[in-house]
């Protein structure tokens, strides 16, 4: 391959300035938050006196232990649900190719299109009458609601993509649907059902809209609907409000570095085959 | 849920084990039976997407039919809610400013990502570039609001951006860039893209990497500069890709919630209130449930017009 070194060395500068781009926020947070709390600091500048017990004071004013076991319950809830259920799905479309399942794929991709302001008054409305309102179960159905058209077109895109004569063979040696389902392809589907699970648990976590209208007490909340609530409270105290929001994205960043190459490929792989 | 697991498995359990000899007997009963016991499978699923998904819809479209504040009697008037929305230029006004979002949240990373995209698949091989992939690609797995609230941060008055900006002799320039009539929009709008072009960049390199090598090579054999490559090779053959990324990124515009929320709450005035926003306020601290609702359906409407033409560009692309 020619290419020229001016245009190689170039490029690269080009992507380590995009880079720099990227990360510089981070570093602007991360330096603001280690000022004395209350001050008003100048966008990169190295504190004199580092105050890393701004972040224990962000855990607490936070009141982050409550936090973190409201946004681990509602996680909990919401992705062994969602998946279970979307894999089913996506197999009786996908592979059993059920009558109907034409429609039924149409109707769940339009839902990808749905933006969550055109429903959210009416599932605030809803709730009340059910009577979940202002719980954590206020969040977590609606969620594996929302979750389904993706998962069930991602689970989908699975199963279609296996030979049917995996299927046709087992069945003629006497195997239920169930046994199709359960024993040979749920087995062979592990890996598309992590991505899914993954993806899932970061959108849970980074849920806002739903958390902010549907929750009032912003420690029942997932971390970001609470951290909407932090910014309310502490908009004037930067260094405060950088460090709960470090916190509160610590974890992603945690998820993301583990697990980027299926992050990465279940976000490509499910929107370009949608 | 297990309940629901359990009967499905009693279901099959039932069911007698299917010899060929059975399928060729009554073939009909057992396609019914069979049919019968898939549907079982899409149930669970399909009730959640029904009962939180599209019954809420359906119940947007009927509330956009009455005058109702939430609590009292609902009053039918008719389309009156949406010409009240088209005739008020502060709720119409939302509408214009998603769509400008679009050019910032949609135009801006799509293009510049095929741009970094091309660069990238052309001088960052190996290491760099699987590093160079990682980092571009952060801004979209941490939360929406903290992006926003870094941001709100950042594009202050004091912020890292004001600072820059004085550093290579621009002070003239300084504003607070939120809070300006002006600049809040494209401030909203640069947080869009740095949330969105890495996205768009990886997508499309991966786009990229599975066309056949040898057509780059061929190209470079006979000394095809960048330019060359980029618009008689990449952007014709990638765009079913460039179809997606439009997709995505123009409804993550149109549904704009979450940054506009945390950075700018709408402000000044109304010169970032974007649709999601309107709603929220005037179902939730005007309690005008009607013409939020009208508001929802346009918003819904408006995603599904704009999107289908690109749906039709990567129907014809994979053909």
């Amino acid at each position: 391959m020619r290419i020229a070194r001016t245009e190689l060395y170039a490029g690269r500068m080009l992507l380590l300035g995009l880079m720099a781009i990227t990360i510089l926020p981070f570093i602007s947070i991360f330096v603001t938050a280690l000022h004395p709390s209350g001050t008003l600091p100048r966008g990169l500048e190295w504190p004199a006196d580092p105050q890393w017990g701004n972040f224990v004071e962000a855990f607490n004013v936070a009141n982050m232990t409550a936090l973190l076991g409201s946004s681990g319950y509602i996680v909990l809830a919401v992705v062994p649900v969602a998946l279970v259920i979307s894999t089913m799905a996506g197999f009786a479309i996908g592979q059993l190719r059920i009558p109907g399942s034409r429609i039924l794929l149409g109707l769940f991709v339009f839902g990808l299109t749905l933006p969550f302001g055109g429903i959210i008054v009416p599932l605030y409305y809803l709730e009340r009458a059910l009577g979940i309102y202002n719980t954590r179960l206020a969040v977590v159905l609606p969620l594996i609601g929302l979750y389904m058209p993706f998962a069930v077109f991602w689970m989908r895109a699975h199963f279609v993509n296996m030979p049917i004569e995996i299927s046709e063979a087992a069945r003629v040696d006497g195997a239920t649907i169930w046994d199709l389902f359960w024993r040979i392809h749920l087995p062979l589907a592990r890996a598309p059902m992590a991505s899914l699970g993954i993806l899932m648990s970061v959108w849970t976590w980074n849920q806002f809209l739903l958390a902010l209208v549907l929750v009032e007490d912003p420690t029942e909340r997932t971390m970001a609907g609470a951290l909407g609530a932090f910014q309310g409270h502490y908009a004037t105290n930067v260094p405060l409000l950088c460090a709960g929001t470090i916190l509160i994205l610590l974890p992603t960043l945690i998820v993301f570095v583990l697990f980027q190459r299926q992050i990465i490929s279940a976000l490509l792989q499910g929107s370009v085959k949608g | 849920m297990p309940a629901r697991l359990t009967m499905t498995m009693k279901t099959s359990d039932n069911r007698p084990a299917a010899p060929a000899s059975s399928r060729q007997t009554t073939p009909n009963k057992v396609a019914r039976r069979e049919a019968i016991i898939g549907w079982l499978f899409v149930l669970p699923a399909l009730v959640m997407y029904a009962v939180f998904v599209l019954l809420p819809l359906l119940m947007s479209i009927q509330y956009s039919f009455f005058r109702w504040n939430g609590i009292g009697p609902m009053t039918w008037v008719g389309l009156d809610n949406y010409s009240r929305v088209l005739a008020d230029s502060d709720l119409l006004g939302t509408i214009f400013n998603s769509l400008r979002l679009v050019v910032f949240f949609s135009f801006i990373p799509v293009s510049l990502g095929l741009v970094v995209a091309s660069i990238m698949h052309r001088t960052a091989t190996g290491r760099f570039g699987a590093v160079a992939r990682t980092v571009l690609f952060l801004p979209q797995v941490i939360p929406l609001v903290a992006a926003g609230i870094i941001w709100g941060w950042l594009l202050a008055l004091p912020g890292l951006i004001n600072e820059v900006l004085r550093a290579i002799g621009l002070s003239d320039v300084t504003r607070a860039w939120l809070g300006d009539f002006d600049w809040a929009l494209p401030a909203v709008g640069f947080i869009g893209v740095w949330v969105l072009l890495g996205f768009c960049t990886v997508l499309l390199w991966t786009g990229m990497t599975k066309l056949d090598p040898a057509l780059f090579e061929s190209a470079r054999i006979d000394g095809a500069s960048w330019f060359t490559e980029f618009t008689r090779i990449i952007v014709p053959l990638l765009r079913n890709e460039i179809g997606v990324c439009l997709t995505v990124t123009v409804i993550a515009a149109l549904a704009a919630f979450d940054i506009v929320y945390v950075s700018t709450a709408g402000g000044p005035g109304n010169s970032t209130a974007v649709p999601g926003i309107q709603i929220y306020v005037l179902a939730f601290t005007e309690q005008r449930i009607g013409p939020a609702s009208a508001l929802a359906v346009i918003l819904t409407a408006l995603v599904l017009i704009i999107i289908i033409p690109f749906q039709r560009l990567n129907r014809e692309a994979t053909q």
